[in-house]
């Protein structure tokens, strides 16, 4: 008998499959986004997520701060100001685990996020922005770690 | 230069605008200050006030009658006046050893055994929340610890003679690291608690969350890692030599607005 | 039974903006214990927002949110006495919901 963790398993992969393969719309992705959260990269992981190549804008933001004393919790927040946006993404560049958050918003919150990422040394922190019509926006922000928070 | 001011020059650094070269410094403050809203610290606070009200241990009480200093049951201000003496226990204690007081004789439980649980597990768990609760209950009050007692006079002198004693395999002493002022190690601020440090500071910021461990840490534990980083033998818990420090520091801490519970990196 | 969420939300004009803190380790998965053995990965993966019962704001999470999680979003048009409701759910099947009026 299979286990639901199985079953959910089966299926994001299946799901992330048909999508990559342009035959889900992105709205029937219902289990968690494995293929992204693998991704190594920022473009990858709007690929595996159904966007095109991201594109740098100034209509997208980043926000945290310039240096964090320690890298275990590290304000950052997403934003926008272009309409249509369907989803905002943060990822740490250097991290083990790129992709940090997908948030899916709908009309009802403004397109501003804010959360607490880990961070395993200095990197780029990146807020995206996936419209509605397949377009990808960027916006990058450096901030340094005086100490890594992933354990150490 | 004091922490007070290094967040003064960050805010006025932030005002001028983007183009002003900020320094380290204000960096760290621009950090802190971001951090202050959600402190984790606050699940602590959630999980302390449950206990406090919650019927537990073999005598099925609540510490709802738990004396602080303040008369049975009264929290608020209780936390900026300790540690002091009290005449049921016949001597001085601070917060966390007091818990354990009353958690012996309204509920049952073993004061002993909880001494000896390690920090962050079981019992010791909840006395840390129970701390976290008590002290967020005097948050923005004024340290005013009563030294009216002789053994509270006493804990004072002992304190700060065990602040200035040198021992240990690098002969180190609170003192080595905490008795002048703009020290510091790393990034971290080393406050002179041989004074009133300001609002805020050391004796005035514990408990507090830890981010680089996510654990919460009253002033048992910090001093008992104070101890381990002096390559000291670990302090029983609420042993004299602990209370002692907390009444010194607390003493010359006096007037100084507690921002416990605080968050720390 | 894990630990209730810490959930703040407070009404300014038609705009709700909600502070959530949630109890969690959201250990990596790439972190060694004391014995050198592996910590499993365990973080939340999924967080739902919902504002008088209709959802307005889903996330998907990894390992790379810090640990005891902290999210802030506004909700548009939104009044005080409201119910915000917001659930997680972890890689190991553990999940938890709760609410707050708005103030």
């Amino acid at each position: 008998m299979q286990t639901r963790r199985e079953m959910l398993t089966r299926s994001a992969t299946v799901a992330g499959l048909l999508a990559s393969a342009g035959f889900l719309p992105l709205t029937a992705l219902a289990a968690w986004p494995q293929a992204a959260f693998d991704a190594k990269t920022m473009a990858d992981a709007a690929k595996a997520l159904g966007g095109s190549a991201p594109v740098e804008s100034k209509d997208v933001s980043v926000s945290g701060p310039d240096i964090a004393e320690n890298g275990a919790v590290v304000p950052v927040g997403c934003a926008t100001t272009l309409p249509g946006v369907k989803r905002l993404l943060l990822l740490v560049e250097k991290n083990p685990s790129v992709l940090a958050a997908v948030f899916n918003v709908t009309d009802a919150v403004e397109p501003n996020l804010n959360t607490r990422v880990k961070m395993g040394q200095s990197s780029n922190v990146f807020a995206v922005a996936m419209m509605n019509d397949g377009k990808v926006f960027f916006a990058a922000k450096e901030i340094k770690v005086t100490l890594g928070g992933c354990g150490g | 230069m004091g922490k007070r001011s290094l967040i003064g020059l960050a805010a006025m650094a932030l005002c001028v605008g983007a183009q002003a070269q900020k320094t380290t410094a204000d960096g760290i403050a621009e950090y802190r200050k971001m951090l202050e809203d959600g402190n984790p610290a606050e699940l602590f606070e959630a999980k302390g006030e449950e206990l406090w009200k919650q019927k537990r241990g073999p005598k099925n009480a609540s510490l709802e009658q738990c004396d602080l200093g303040q008369g049975p049951g009264v929290v608020k201000g209780a936390f900026v006046t300790l540690p002091r003496y009290f005449a049921d226990t016949q001597r001085v204690q601070d917060l966390e050893s007091r818990l354990v007081s009353c958690m012996a004789t309204l509920q049952g439980f073993d004061a002993a055994e909880i001494a000896k649980t390690p920090f962050g597990r079981g019992e010791m768990a909840n006395v840390t929340a129970l701390a976290t609760w008590v002290a967020s209950m005097s948050r923005g009050m004024r340290f005013n610890l009563p030294q009216g007692h002789p053994a509270e006079r006493q804990s004072y002198e002992v304190g700060k003679r065990a602040f200035f004693f040198r021992a240990g395999s690098h002969d180190f002493a609170c003192a080595t690291c905490h008795a002048e002022d703009g020290k510091r190690i790393r990034l971290q601020e080393l406050p002179n608690l041989t004074k009133n440090p300001g609002d805020g500071i050391g004796f005035a910021a514990w408990p507090a969350y830890r981010v680089s461990n996510g654990q919460m840490w009253g002033m048992q534990l910090r001093l008992n890692d104070c101890f381990r980083q002096q390559r000291f033998p670990y302090p029983g818990f609420g042993s004299e030599v602990t209370i002692d420090l907390a009444t010194f520091m607390g003493v010359n801490a006096k007037g100084s607005e507690s921002i416990a519970p605080s968050i720390k990196r | 039974m894990s630990d209730p969420m810490r959930i703040r939300a407070q009404a300014a004009g038609d705009k709700v903006t909600v502070r959530v803190l949630m109890s969690h380790e959201m250990e990596t998965g790439q972190r060694k214990d004391a014995a050198g053995k592996v910590v499993p990965a365990w973080f939340i993966q999924e967080v739902t927002a919902t504002h008088n019962g209709k959802t307005v704001l889903t996330a998907d999470w990894g390992p790379s949110i810090a640990k005891n999680p902290f999210l802030q979003f506004v909700i548009k048009g939104g009044k005080a006495g409201d119910k915000v409701a917001v659930t997680w759910v972890d890689n190991k099947g553990g999940k938890r919901t709760d609410e707050a009026t708005v103030s």
